[in-house]
């Protein structure tokens, strides 16, 4: 199943297929760490479920739902990974 | 002597490695960006003879800036040319910290990776294989601690001699299958004679707007290489990350698998509980509630009022009564300090004052040292320990992490008013220092957030105004019967409304744009380092103390200069005939009707005003001036000379909100000048002079003439409501333009 990241629920967690979006921003991203094969975990949600709060590459990004919906994953089940 | 250059991701460790390496005291917090300027220090090592001139740069993700701070670390590297760059890396965080050295190696310039916080990685029981990863990378590693000191002498025993052989900038990207493009893209810049042509090759191919800029030849005919439809920055990142995930990574040992998931570490169970969904809000307010109680609170945490008893508990013990406790309740630790301060300056006064006259000075020589010494130096340095207390906690709160998570928790009102969450911490900021502040807003990606934010900092009550805050309290609770402690409160809460309303209104009218992304890493949290603790502080103290013995002094003996002689140069004692016909007497009386709309011009305060006057014009220099100035003229009895003046309630607030709201100081002014884009500085004094004026009358009118509220409501909520309507509009047109 995919999904964006900006729809994911706390606790799912998924391998990103490709981020859209343009110029700085997505290059932003890719510069954090958000590149394709990448496994990206939703931790939380901000208070009023907006940034929201990952874990990738072994450490914490914030992200906003603007922002998070350029990136779409794989989704990976618990156990299955 | 030989320069090296520290490089590295946010939070990496940097300054850590920076203070151990050349002793400095430079400021260290725990979230990304503290470091915006290049700073220098050299290192001399007793063992290894070593000498060099180190560079701490801000931290960066990438050499592909994204915001003004980043843009210094990449000049520097690229235009100063360092005899090395030393890539500190969080080894913590292996994977994102070795995509920005994947980029540094692309230059022509030695490196070396000192692999940092190796301590927290065997506390985790991981361990790197070091001697695999410079197999990989290509130059050398050394595992230091900056923190605990460890492995420094030998990162710069090896530095320096790496130093020595110049090293050719090699690609990752060489080793992929777009390989071929890369060595066409490098040839271009190599016959342009461009020096690092593998780095700015490879920028140049992922479309970089400063590479374009600098080089629009070699920029098309390198577009003319690149086939149709590649997105070559995509790629580049993609494969950097890949080259790191299956050659670097495999070098840490010891992980356990999934444990991001199934173990919760400390931090994780501390960020669980002060980021609660529905919590994190309320905890935020609370927490600045108990740091503002413990900081000016004479009845901590409401026990007295609570109905504890103190006296029949503390009788018969009468050293703590009044320093301690009073009937009301417990002192907090500030008022506390504040209180032995002023027994002890107070002691030293009597002491000052009875050796004069023994010495038998002059009245107006015992007059002059009074002023400027008891009711100038010694009334200033008394705020001091507030001002410590309060960022002693300001100081723990960013240490540890939390105020990253409070720029998380705000994103989305501040998104409502225009801004990013990452705008917070520079406003928060502000609660210390203005000037440090408006510096870090270069961590904001767009210049008009750094406009409004630069503008709105000045709202926020600083070190310095907290000085006007504390002098006052005293007038508040006597002449007024105010709750001091709540009206401190109070200002630090209309501050930040006021900062909020402002950049709302100017986010509709004059610096429109689209909201900017959040895009923030959220550090771990730990436990605040008290050796840099102290250094923050011990900083902070010479600094104030910088300031009270140059601007104050020099403050204090012009006033008192100049509101003791007249225009002749004859000397008057105010005593006896009182301030009239002295220049400065005469100077503020001609403004003070400028003032009379805000309830403290010359029609409320009469033969007092001009007092105020000049106090908010001198408040301008720093606003330490203003209670100084006030406590030279009245003789160190504020309370009194306040009562004598007239003037009402109202107009005695306004005249602090005035001062709290309107140019922060000289050193604002110049920090503003720097850091906010050309031609924008008047605007924004005249928005700062133009803004705490409107507060001002409105303050007065409001608590004065309550019913004018009935004008006024409806004219601010107008003013918003045309400002929306304003921005709905031009949007649209905008959105129709487009389509």
């Amino acid at each position: 199943m995919q999904k964006q990241m900006s729809d994911f629920a706390v606790g799912e967690s998924g391998r990103i297929l490709k981020v859209q979006g343009e110029g700085k921003v997505r290059h932003r991203l890719f510069d954090m760490g958000l590149t394709p094969g990448a496994e990206v975990y939703l931790r939380k949600k901000a208070p009023m479920g907006d940034p929201l709060e990952f874990t990738l590459r072994g450490y914490e990004l914030s992200l906003r739902k603007d922002e998070a919906q350029y990136v779409v994953c794989e989704m990976l089940e618990e156990g299955k990974k | 002597m030989k320069t090296f250059a520290l490089a590295g991701n946010p939070n990496s460790g940097k300054t850590t490695l920076f203070n151990a390496l050349t002793g400095a005291t430079a400021y260290v917090g725990n979230w990304p960006g503290v470091t915006v300027e290049k700073r220098e220090g050299k290192y001399k090592g007793k063992k290894n003879g070593v000498e060099a001139k180190i560079v701490d740069l801000p931290g960066i993700y990438s050499l592909s800036p994204y915001t003004p701070e980043e843009v210094i670390s990449r000049n520097f590297i690229l235009d100063e040319k360092p005899d090395l760059v030393i890539d500190v890396i969080d080894a913590t965080n292996l994977e994102r910290n070795l995509y920005l050295t994947t980029q540094l190696l692309e230059i022509d310039v030695p490196v070396i990776v000192a692999l940092n916080m190796n301590d927290v990685l065997e506390k985790q029981g991981i361990s790197i294989d070091v001697k695999e990863l410079e197999k990989t990378l290509g130059v050398p590693v050394v595992l230091v601690s900056a923190l605990k000191n460890e492995g420094i002498d030998e990162l710069l025993s090896k530095a320096d001699k790496v130093s020595n052989t110049a090293r050719e900038g090699s690609s990752v990207l060489e080793k992929t299958e777009h390989a071929e493009l890369v060595k066409k893209a490098v040839e271009v810049m190599k016959e342009a004679g461009i020096a690092s042509p593998t780095f700015h090759a490879i920028k140049m191919l992922e479309k970089d707007e400063i590479e374009e800029t600098n080089h629009p030849e070699e920029a098309k005919r390198i577009a003319g290489v690149l086939p149709e439809g590649v997105e070559f920055d995509a790629i580049s990142a993609d494969e950097r990350y890949q080259y790191i995930s299956s050659n670097c990574s495999i070098h840490r040992k010891g992980e356990k698998a999934e444990r991001a998931k199934e173990k919760l570490t400390l931090s994780d169970k501390i960020d669980k509980v002060l980021t609660i969904r529905w919590a994190g809000i309320p905890i935020f307010l609370v927490i600045l509630l108990i740091v503002f109680g413990l900081t000016f609170s004479e009845d901590l945490f409401f026990l007295g009022r609570m109905g504890v008893p103190f006296t029949p508990c503390f009788e018969g013990n009468p050293y703590f009564e009044g320093l301690f406790w009073t009937d009301a309740g417990i002192n907090s630790p500030g008022v506390m300090l504040m209180g032995l301060w002023e027994g002890f300056s107070g002691w030293l006064g009597d002491l000052m004052n009875q050796g004069l006259e023994a010495a038998g000075a002059a009245s107006w020589a015992i007059g002059f040292i009074d002023s400027v010494i008891i009711d100038g130096v010694f009334a200033v340095i008394g705020f001091l320990p507030q001002i410590l207390v309060l960022y002693i906690f300001f100081s723990i709160l960013e240490d540890s992490g939390y105020m990253a998570r409070v720029a998380f928790i705000f994103d989305r009102i501040f998104r409502k008013v225009g801004l990013s969450g990452r705008a917070f911490i520079p406003m928060l900021m502000g609660y210390g220092c203005g000037v440090p502040a408006m510096i870090n807003t270069r961590t904001l990606n767009t210049d008009k957030e750094r406009v409004q934010t630069i503008r709105a900092i000045a709202f926020f009550p600083c070190g310095a105004k907290m000085a006007l805050l504390s002098a006052i309290a005293g007038v508040l609770a006597e002449n007024f019967g105010l709750n001091a402690v709540l009206i401190s409160y109070s200002f630090y809460i209309v501050g930040l409304v006021i900062a909020i309303l402002s950049v709302i209104l100017m986010h509709w009218t004059t610096q429109r744009e689209k909201v900017p992304p959040f895009i923030m890493e959220l550090p771990a949290y730990h436990l605040p380092q008290f050796r840099a603790l102290m250094i923050h502080i011990w900083d902070k103290v010479k600094h104030y103390l910088k300031k009270v013995s140059t601007i104050v002094v020099i403050s204090a003996i012009f006033i008192w200069a100049f509101t003791h002689l007249t225009w002749g140069w004859a000397y008057v004692d105010p005593e006896e005939t009182g301030y009239a016909g002295t220049v400065l007497h005469d100077l503020s009386s001609w403004i003070s009707p400028l003032f009379t709309p805000m309830g403290f011009g010359n029609v409320q305060a009469g033969a007092s005003a001009w007092a105020y006057s000049l106090s908010s014009i001198t408040g301008i220099v720093a606003k330490e001036v203003v209670p100084e100035t006030l406590e030279v003229i009245s003789g160190g009895n504020l309370e009194a000379f306040v009562a004598a003046s007239g003037i009402t309630v109202g107009g005695f607030y306004a005249f602090v909100m005035f001062n709290l709201m309107t140019i922060p100081c000289f050193a604002s002014i110049g920090t503003a000048k720097a850091e906010l884009p050309k031609g924008t500085l008047k605007w924004t004094l005249l928005f700062w002079v133009g803004a705490s004026y409107l507060l001002g009358i409105f303050t007065y009118i409001t608590i004065d003439f309550t019913w004018t509220l009935a004008i006024t409501l409806p004219v601010i909520i107008g003013v918003f409501v045309l400002a929306y309507f304003y921005n709905k509009k031009k949007t649209e047109k905008e959105e129709a333009l487009k389509a």
